[in-house]
């Protein structure tokens, strides 16, 4: 079996796991390529339908492309859309591009926090109606207590030591130290009222396999990927204030894989060009013990 | 493109230098990101620190306040030929179900050993689990050998203490390889400072191991996750969803659904964005639509008529590696996990208990943290397994309880049902006898739990006087 096969195959596997053993399931897209190919994965596993909500967090600093992206598929594939938004810190201009806090804070504000309530069901949540053809706000505020999320084990120190199925508190925390065990193919499954879920089918995936993927079997993906013609790109998507475009002329996917397998990326960390990587002392623990994805 | 890349787990006892060899080698086959050891370093400068190459692997902050791996970490690696997923997995006992998680992904293990310290608790322990979770290819790496001025009796002497312990727990390790993390020592290149050392180094093992084969010479086999039926965008298509353990399974096969031993035959293979399938094959998450529909539930077996059949029984012997903080006990009910099945499990009978850091046999009636055991075990419907060396895939379960997993576990054997009937049958007459008076109702009632210690009648007497079944 090839390779991508059998990482195809894992994921499948864990993402019939989740909806088999969770009610509450939803699965978090950033728009990105990484949880594309989660959302990719999740039409495999059902033989083409999406069986539970996408969420997305909604920064309001997102690329606009990305928006008009995700809608787009929204609508072809038929998926139940959740848009969550910190309408709260937005609105009291608590941002770091407003200039009143620092990154770090900025992305605990309107990432972490808006992804707590959105799960929660206490913070603004808008669905797609696929017959108005809009966003209408939800009037559910049920809970989530199982996400999906599409992190690789091979983008930061904190994300190399996730568990495929990984318990959160109520507070959304990430107890490191005491996680449980995974013994062959067998999760933790069962989980004490209050605490949460976070799945990561895409643990043992790296940036180059998922490049791989989308070639083998034709993602549509967000055009910043790829040079338009004025020499950048996006490696990593996110919030435009904090992410740079590299350098690179890859217009195509063939093109990305290659600066990946040999060319100048073969030894840059991808997310290179994300400031607040930066700032929390090259990392993303202190993000990510608190909630962050 | 597109190779395998091979899982490989780095284990040992604490502080013998797991990172450290892995934070070597990263380094000297070239396969470091730009930037990343200067991060490093400046991080040690930034902290008064000397540099170590563990802080490579160490990316948590906690573990470099404390110098040790809490979690099992996944770095990737690659050599000429191959690409690799190295877990590092820690060696202090606390972090032990986190090493257990580490090695579970791994199809070989380098198990390290400090030549200044010798075989420790953990270095046994870790072997023992590496048996348990089926890993074959074992390399021994006596690492630390700067420290004992290269000697080649202390090799030696770790080497034959080890290779006796893991003989006896069925490994025959690939190989033994004297090194130093701290030098580079048989690492990358063979050392002029262990010259009466000829063999592979670290890095010509890695390219020698080989990945498992999926298991598709076995019989089919596969656990049902689920019965989709979406009706959305008019799909009326009834799909029986799982991944195939083993075998493979064609159009027109017919099909057995165990325990509930319904049958059918397979209509057509479904799959997603690809063409018609014909057939499927280990490793596969698949699903099928069947001729004729029939009511099943997750967690059961599907298997091919014709083929060899699994046991499908309440009763089995199976080794336990027990994690848990609370013991594995014959007063508490407990869950059991094999495949997508779950159901209710009870602990009957110890055969033997396992002190895992010596293999001393041990006396007692629960298994405790960190201990294995030899048990039968009686679950509450009856499950459909294969022996662990018929059918690795089919032959492991998980324990659960309180929300968590426990412990692992192998299945040896079933325990024979004409055998249990007999026994319960010697059982009765034995009682019979020696108690005309007794309720014979009540007796039959716990007879089945007293048929598991037919070889042991005084244990049965005490049990019927616990019971208050026969007066004491």
């Amino acid at each position: 079996m090839e390779h991508l096969d059998r990482l195809e195959n894992i994921s499948i596997h864990i993402i019939r796991e989740s909806y088999a053993n969770f009610k509450n399931l939803g699965m978090l897209w950033s728009i990105g390529k990484d949880s594309t190919v989660l959302l990719w994965l999740t039409r495999k596993a059902f033989f083409g339908h999406v069986p539970f909500p996408l969420i997305h967090i909604d920064t309001k600093y997102k690329i606009p492309e990305m928006a008009e992206y995700r809608d787009r598929l929204t609508k072809e594939w038929g998926i139940n859309m959740m848009v969550g938004i910190n309408e709260e810190s937005l609105a009291n201009r608590e941002t770091f591009p407003d200039g009143n806090v620092d990154r770090i804070t900025c992305c605990k504000n309107l990432k972490t926090k808006a992804l707590k309530t959105t799960l929660n069901g206490e913070g603004p949540r808008y669905v797609f109606n696929h017959e108005a053809g809009k966003y209408e706000i939800d009037k559910s505020e049920e809970p989530f207590n199982a996400i999906i999320l599409g992190i690789r084990s091979d983008e930061e120190g904190s994300r190399s030591k996730e568990r495929y199925f990984s318990p959160r508190n109520i507070e959304n925390e990430w107890n490191i130290s005491d996680q449980p065990p995974e013994f062959w193919n067998q999760f933790k499954t069962d989980f004490a009222p209050g605490t949460h879920l976070r799945i990561h089918p895409l643990l043992d995936w790296t940036e180059l396999n998922i490049w791989e993927y989308i070639k083998k079997e034709n993602i549509p993906t967000v055009s910043l990927y790829y040079d338009n013609g004025e020499g950048k790109r996006y490696r990593s998507l996110g919030c435009h204030p904090c992410t740079f475009p590299v350098a690179s002329d890859a217009k195509t996917v063939d093109e990305i894989i290659e600066e990946l397998k040999s060319g100048k990326f073969s030894k840059i960390a991808e997310r290179s060009g994300r400031a607040q990587d930066k700032d929390d002392c090259g990392g993303l623990e202190t993000l990510r013990k608190s909630g962050y994805m | 493109m597109n190779q395998e890349k091979f899982p490989l787990v780095f284990a040992g006892h604490v502080d013998h230098g797991k990172s450290t060899i892995i934070g070597r080698l990263l380094i000297e086959s070239g396969n470091l990101p730009d930037g990343k050891l200067e991060a490093i370093r400046s991080y040690c400068k930034k902290n008064s620190r000397p540099f170590e190459y563990a802080f490579l692997i160490d990316a948590l902050k906690d573990e470099q306040a404390q110098g040790i791996t809490i979690d099992t970490a996944r770095v990737f690696f690659s050599t000429e030929n191959r690409d690799f997923v190295i877990i590092d997995a820690p060696g202090h006992i606390e972090f032990l179900k986190n090493m257990v998680t580490g090695a579970s992904r791994a199809e070989a293990a380098f198990l390290v050993i400090a030549a200044d310290e010798g075989v420790q608790e953990n270095s046994r322990r870790h072997g023992y689990v590496l048996s348990i979770l089926g890993i074959r290819q074992i390399v021994v790496l006596v690492n630390k050998m700067d420290l004992v001025n290269y000697s080649q009796d202390c090799f030696y002497k770790i080497k034959a203490d080890f290779e006796q312990f893991l003989s006896e727990i069925g490994i025959t390790p690939s190989g033994f390889v004297p090194v130093s993390g701290k030098d580079g020592a048989n690492i990358y290149k063979n050392s002029p400072l262990t010259g009466w050392y000829k063999d592979k180094t670290v890095y010509k093992f890695l390219e020698q191991f080989e990945m498992k084969k999926p298991d598709r010479d076995l019989p089919f086999r596969m656990f049902l996750s689920d019965i989709y039926k979406f009706t959305e965008m008019n799909d009326s298509r009834r799909i029986y969803a799982g991944t195939v353990s083993s075998g493979s399974l064609y159009k027109e096969d017919e099909v057995l659904f165990l325990p509930s031993n319904k049958k059918s035959r397979i209509k057509s293979i479904e799959s997603f964005n690809t063409a018609e399938l014909k057939h499927v094959s280990a490793g596969m998450a698949t699903g099928f639509t069947l001729n004729e529909q029939i009511y099943a539930t997750r967690g059961e077996l599907i298997v091919k008529t014709g083929e060899k059949q699994p046991i499908v029984s309440k009763y089995f012997k199976a080794a336990v590696f027990w994690l848990g903080k609370k013991p594995l006990n014959r007063n508490e009910e407990f869950i059991i996990k094999t495949g997508t099945s779950k159901t209710s499990l009870k602990l009957i009978k110890i055969n033997k208990l396992i002190d895992t850091s010596t293999l001393k046999s041990m006396t007692g009636d629960a298994v405790n943290r960190y201990e294995a055991a030899e048990c039968i075990f009686e679950t509450g419907r009856p499950i459909a397994f294969d022996s662990v060396d018929i059918n690795q895939e089919t032959g492991r379960f998980v324990i659960v309880h309180d929300y968590e997993i426990q412990g692992g576990g192998i299945i040896l054997d079933s325990v024979n049902n004409e055998h249990i009937r007999k026994s319960e049958k010697e059982i009765f007459m034995v009682i019979t006898d020696k108690c005309p008076d007794l309720n014979k109702t009540e007796e039959l009632k716990h007879a089945r739990i007293i048929s598991i210690k037919e070889n042991d009648f005084v244990e049965v007497l005490d049990f019927m006087k616990e019971k208050g079944l026969i007066k004491k």
